[in-house]
């Protein structure tokens, strides 16, 4: 078979399995094209470079930086505590996991003990969050490929968890739940009765979306041998969470390196090792149940006690306090007017985002504001392996292809 | 794989795809209908702000910028005044107010820290949620957009303040 100048050096070098190779011609041509940044499968403002060889992709070269606001430099400016609203705008389908991100990161800084309640309601609310991320991604990944209903489904679910976030935050897209220290506050009366609610109806929606997309030839064929990236290249391009494990390496970070508490939780880690967008759809279909399995664990855990940790100088007092006595009221003033000065030094924390490894690097110099600020966001790092992942595939599956990656541009220009 | 089972297990997969559309038609809609219904609220939300006043009509406020200073956005501008006035007379609950209170809804995210800061609770998020508008300028909200006495409701939302109200939102047919 003649594949031309353009594929044969490709398909060597990415050492690509017999069932994965394109069989179809490839004409003399070749056009570049933009995709994006306003394509609305390109999940935000993201512009392809395509260059096709008629309906195939010779390269694909992603072009960032349209959502670029310079979040890390504004660290810098802000105060510990302010800095926690700043997290929420990166990844915006996981607000939860970016401020447990940065929250815990200050807090190794600062060597605090978050009391168990605390412990308990970031895992329960972050796992809520997790669920809800990979809603959204399967509703767009869904509706990319050509399925409509999907997303109206996976939106009603996920309008259960923004609820419930709401109720207990105030914030749907921007909670800012989480303080240096602990919660905000204590989860309202009859929280735990409604995400049992939300418990009892959830597993029945999973199943409605296996129905809908697992069982169906047409996203199997779409989704089956598409943008195959093998465990060794994966690990090489430094890909983690459900893109990673979709390639068959079993790294989670909850288990690897557990944080908040997550070694007392009883979940599997869900591998696939079809290396494909098939995989990632399946890894996350099954990690959301696993999710919901952690959920109704973190509901039974939930004992009664202080949501803030032991520690006047970091920790706003209770209002109570606060308004009765001239020592809580001074810290208070002096935490919000000044904030509180953290120990010299620096301090990396990786969290498992629902998009893979969030990491935070904090730099202190002994001041109330944080000498740098650096995220090491899991949607940047994974679209880096976009431009491997698409050669020799057509030009419909990058769509497929950018869908199983997951991203938010939120995350990757920050 | 012939392309006759190809055909075939395609049209089973529509086929099962409708079935759940299908059998949503009789069930209860989730969708609200805005604005001729209200959306629900949960206590907590986080709207446009207010300032209270206490059982005398009296401003809370003691401006003490403790607000601006939690301010993440730098929103808030406030001018104190000293009320030297009998307490009677006077238009805040102490001799000290702010004669000038405005946030800037163009720069405000929402975040809660001035209604945590505040030690005097003179500030909260209210419900309201509409704050668009056509000219740029009339983001910035003057302490009459925000008082408690003189600040528009809109009558588009409705809080979840009892359990019934919240599991309204979870009965399905």
């Amino acid at each position: 078979m003649d594949i031309g100048h353009w594929t044969l050096d490709m398909v060597s070098s990415v050492n690509i399995p017999p069932q994965f190779e394109v069989v179809d011609r490839p004409l003399d041509t070749q056009m570049t094209i933009s995709m994006g940044p306003q394509h609305p499968s390109t999940h935000g403002v993201l512009r392809l470079e395509l260059v096709l060889d008629g309906e195939m992709v010779v390269k694909a070269t992603p072009d960032i930086g349209y959502l670029h606001t310079g979040m890390e430099k504004l660290f810098e400016y802000k105060k510990y505590q302010q800095g926690i609203v700043i997290t929420d705008r990166m990844d915006y389908l996981n607000p939860l996991g970016n401020n447990l991100a940065y929250v815990m990161a200050v807090e190794k800084l600062l060597e605090l003990e978050i009391p168990e309640r605390a412990q308990t309601i970031r895992v329960l609310t972050c796992e809520l969050q997790r669920i809800a991320s990979h809603l959204v991604w399967l509703g767009t990944h869904a509706l990319d490929i050509g399925a409509m209903s999907v997303f109206f489904y996976c939106f009603r679910e996920r309008e259960k968890i923004l609820n419930l976030i709401e109720a207990a935050s105030g914030g749907r897209l921007t909670p800012s739940y989480f303080r240096i220290g602990g919660l905000m506050m204590d989860l309202p009366a009859g929280f735990e009765r409604r995400v049992q609610q939300f418990q009892d109806g959830f597993l029945k929606a999973v199943d409605e979306f296996h129905t809908l997309l697992t069982g169906n030839r047409i996203f199997q064929k779409r989704t089956q041998g598409v943008g195959y990236i093998s465990a060794e290249d994966a690990i090489d391009w430094g890909l983690s969470g459900p893109c990673l494990r979709g390639s068959g390496v079993n790294l989670d970070i909850r288990r690897a390196n557990p944080y908040t508490g997550y070694e007392k939780y009883d979940f599997e880690v869900p591998t696939e090792s079809d290396c494909d967008v098939w995989a990632r759809y399946m890894v996350r279909m099954r990690e959301m149940k696993e999710s919901h399995k952690i959920v109704t664990q973190a509901l039974s855990r939930l004992r009664p006690g202080p949501v803030k940790a032991d520690a006047p100088k970091v920790v706003l007092p209770d209002r109570e306090a606060m308004k009765t006595h001239m020592d809580a009221l001074i810290h208070h003033f002096l935490i919000v007017a000044e904030g509180f000065d953290v120990p010299a030094g620096e301090v990396y924390h990786p969290i498992e985002a629902s998009k893979g490894e969030l990491g935070v690097y904090v730099k202190s110099d002994g001041g109330p504001k944080p000498s740098r600020v650096h995220f090491r966001g899991p949607s940047f790092v994974n679209l880096s392996a976009l431009p491997h992942m698409a050669q020799a595939c057509m030009v419909a599956d990058i769509v497929a292809i950018i869908g199983s990656l997951d991203i938010v541009l939120g995350e990757i220009d920050r | 794989m012939s392309i006759i089972t190809d055909v075939i297990q395609s049209t089973k997969a529509i086929i099962q795809g409708m079935g759940v559309t299908l059998s949503y038609i009789p069930k209860r809609k989730w969708t609200v209908q805005y604005p001729e219904e209200p959306v629900t609220m949960q206590p907590r939300y986080r709207g446009q702000h207010l300032l209270h006043v206490d059982e005398l009509g009296k401003e809370k406020c003691v401006a003490c910028f403790l607000c601006a200073a939690a301010c993440p956005s730098e929103c808030i501008y406030i001018i104190a005044k000293d009320d030297p006035r009998l307490p009677a007379d006077r238009i805040g609950v102490d001799e000290r107010y702010a004669e000038v209170y405005n946030i800037d809804y163009g720069r405000c995210i929402f975040c809660g820290y001035c209604v945590e800061a505040c030690p005097k609770d003179a500030i909260t998020h209210g419900y309201n949620f509409e704050l668009s508008v056509y000219n740029r300028a009339d983001l910035l909200k003057t302490k009459t957009d925000l008082l408690i006495t003189t600040q528009v409701q809109s009558k588009n939302y409705r809080v979840a303040f009892s359990d019934e109200d919240v599991d309204s939102e979870y009965k399905e047919i």
